[in-house]
């Protein structure tokens, strides 16, 4: 299958249900390689349920149906036979931080071990390398033996974000990553971020509109299940984006 | 500003009164268990020795000890904790962890709960046909085990299910976001994390089967029997035994001019032996939760 240059995942047409609830109602977009694609809307617009369809975690939730495509450099995800190679493609952060019960440590290595690296100068190195691109490596190098449940909570999303780059992804997915930490730790993830984007391609769900302003190329205005707009981000957040729609929810006066 | 108006003084009242009334409630039920234990050692104690132990009932059971009721009782909760303890918890893993709901889940769940709620003595005829009769097993200890093993079983695997799913879901997520299976979740997050709630539930249903008599009546026990004194292995799978709960409904019903210490001699030992196997689970869950780490 051919894959056509710079795009890193197309959707086309998808739709997604909860039982007989119809949440995403057939939309197409694409997201490129080495950019960050902000998705901003309302609650119940869908973005989360989005964001499991790329990995496929989708399928834990009972009663879903999911239509339409979904590639990933070209192939399709629905096809995908090894879904746990696809899982370690897209790394994701959820909103609200979660350290798993285990050291700092391993909380990093736990998703190279369980693809089956066992080197313990690897998977130091990897640890090392995927703290401090979460900028937590100098706050805990001294102590990486300690819980990760106790670290605060801006330290706790820091830490999910380095797991989420422990298995090395091309696409790093962000669901409101900044709901439950303090500003002066969003901008600095914000700072990773862009770093981050000249190794892979970013998908930034957020609420906070500005947070797209700052960061995305691109932004994706999603509302009610539907695409209400996407375009250069520059465009979305100007006088004359193509739906009044858009412009009234980036600028707070939707009703 | 902060005034004691006669609306906070009631507040403050009503909080005093229900914290007292919980608290004595709590207190009331440790009064029963002291009583118990207290009244049967003092009840039982010019028989209590090593001796009474290890050596069989003589004369009718009037005279000797309660070995081999003791080793029965040993061996009949051993040996079904041993069936219903592997079988119950990776049951309860599977529904938990893997099935999806459907309606044949449903059934299982809902043939779980009612199992619970089966009485004994149901539990008893169904070995009784299905160990003893059908399968050939005659009355043995292995027929009296799986007796005792299928009636624990749905308790098992309920309380099972319950502490793995104090596991949050987020902590499953986050494993199958970064590309762990089920399994590896399971092995290394929710298994590790909810071990000492399930240890308890096993554990605590060692009191029910030491003190079943019913089941094992129909299935596997006996009035009297002699066995080779202070051999643990003294029994064989095949054989039939004597057990601690039958013993007491003996002496206390069937045999006459036993001694007035006997029956409760026995009743302390069973009880002093559950309690033993309880206080071994609290330590153990004492333990592991030291080492549970959210």
């Amino acid at each position: 299958m051919l894959m056509e240059p710079g795009k890193k995942i197309e959707v086309r047409d998808l739709r997604l249900a909860y039982g007989a609830k119809e949440v995403i109602h057939g939309i197409s977009f694409d997201a490129y390689r080495n950019e960050i694609l902000g998705i901003i809307g309302p609650a119940q617009s869908g973005k989360t349920s989005l964001l499991r369809c790329f990995n496929r975690t989708i399928e834990f939730t009972p009663n879903v149906t999911v239509s339409g495509v979904i590639k990933v450099d070209g192939q399709e995800v629905s096809r995908v036979r090894n879904v746990y190679e696809l899982r370690r493609k897209i790394g994701m952060v959820a909103p609200l931080p979660v350290g798993l019960p285990l050291s700092i440590y391993d909380n990093v290595a736990f998703a190279p071990r369980t693809a089956g690296m066992r080197a313990k100068s690897d998977l130091e190195g990897l640890v090392e390398k995927c703290l401090r691109q979460a900028a937590l490596w100098d706050e805990v190098k001294d102590r990486l033996d300690s819980l990760g449940t106790k670290l605060s909570g801006g330290q706790q999303q820091r830490l999910t974000i380095a797991r989420a780059l422990s298995h090395q992804p091309e696409i790093l997915c962000l669901d409101e990553f900044s709901i439950a930490i303090d500003p002066v730790t969003t901008m600095r993830i914000e700072d990773v971020l862009k770093e981050l984007k000249k190794e892979m391609t970013i998908i930034l769900v957020t609420n906070l509109v500005q947070q797209a302003r700052r960061l995305a190329a691109r932004t994706m205005f999603l509302w009610k299940g539907e695409i209400i707009e996407i375009g250069p981000t520059e465009v979305i957040f100007s006088d004359k984006p193509a739906n009044r729609k858009t412009y009234e929810y980036v600028n707070g006066i939707f009703g | 500003m902060f005034t004691e108006t006669p609306l906070i003084r009631r507040k403050l009242r009503n909080e005093f009164a229900a914290k007292c009334v919980f608290g004595l409630m709590a207190l009331a039920m440790v009064i029963p268990l002291l009583v118990i234990v207290g009244y049967l050692f003092w009840k039982a104690f010019p028989l209590l020795s090593w001796d009474f132990l290890v050596t069989n009932p003589t004369n009718g059971m009037r005279k000797g000890g309660i070995w081999s009721a003791f080793l029965g009782t040993l061996y009949l909760v051993g040996i079904s904790l041993c069936i219903s303890a592997p079988i119950g918890v990776l049951a309860a893993v599977y529904l938990n962890e893997y099935a999806r709901e459907n309606w044949f889940t449903r059934i299982i769940n809902l043939a779980v709960v009612n199992l619970a709620g089966v009485p004994s003595i149901v539990h008893a005829l169904f070995g009784l046909g299905a160990f003893v009769l059908f399968a050939g097993m005659g009355r043995s200890i292995i027929a009296a085990s799986l007796t005792l093993s299928i009636m624990t079983l749905p308790v098992i695997i309920a309380s099972t299910k319950e502490a793995l799913s104090a596991v949050p879901i987020s902590f499953r997520e986050a494993c199958w976001n970064v590309g762990a299976s089920r399994w590896q979740t399971i092995r290394h997050i929710v298994l590790p994390n909810s071990i000492s709630g399930i240890l308890t539930g096993v554990i605590l249903q060692v009191s029910r089967t030491a003190g079943e008599t019913a089941p094992i009546m129909f299935t596997g026990a006996v009035f009297f029997k002699k066995i080779s004194e202070g051999n643990l292995f003294a029994y064989n799978l095949k054989d039939q035994c004597m057990a601690l709960s039958m013993h007491l409904y003996t002496v206390t019903t069937q045999v006459t001019e036993a001694p007035a210490a006997l029956p409760y001699a026995i009743a302390t030992v069973l009880v002093v032996t559950v309690l033993a196997v309880n206080a071994l689970s609290i330590g153990l869950r004492v333990y592991l939760r030291s080492r549970k780490k959210w």
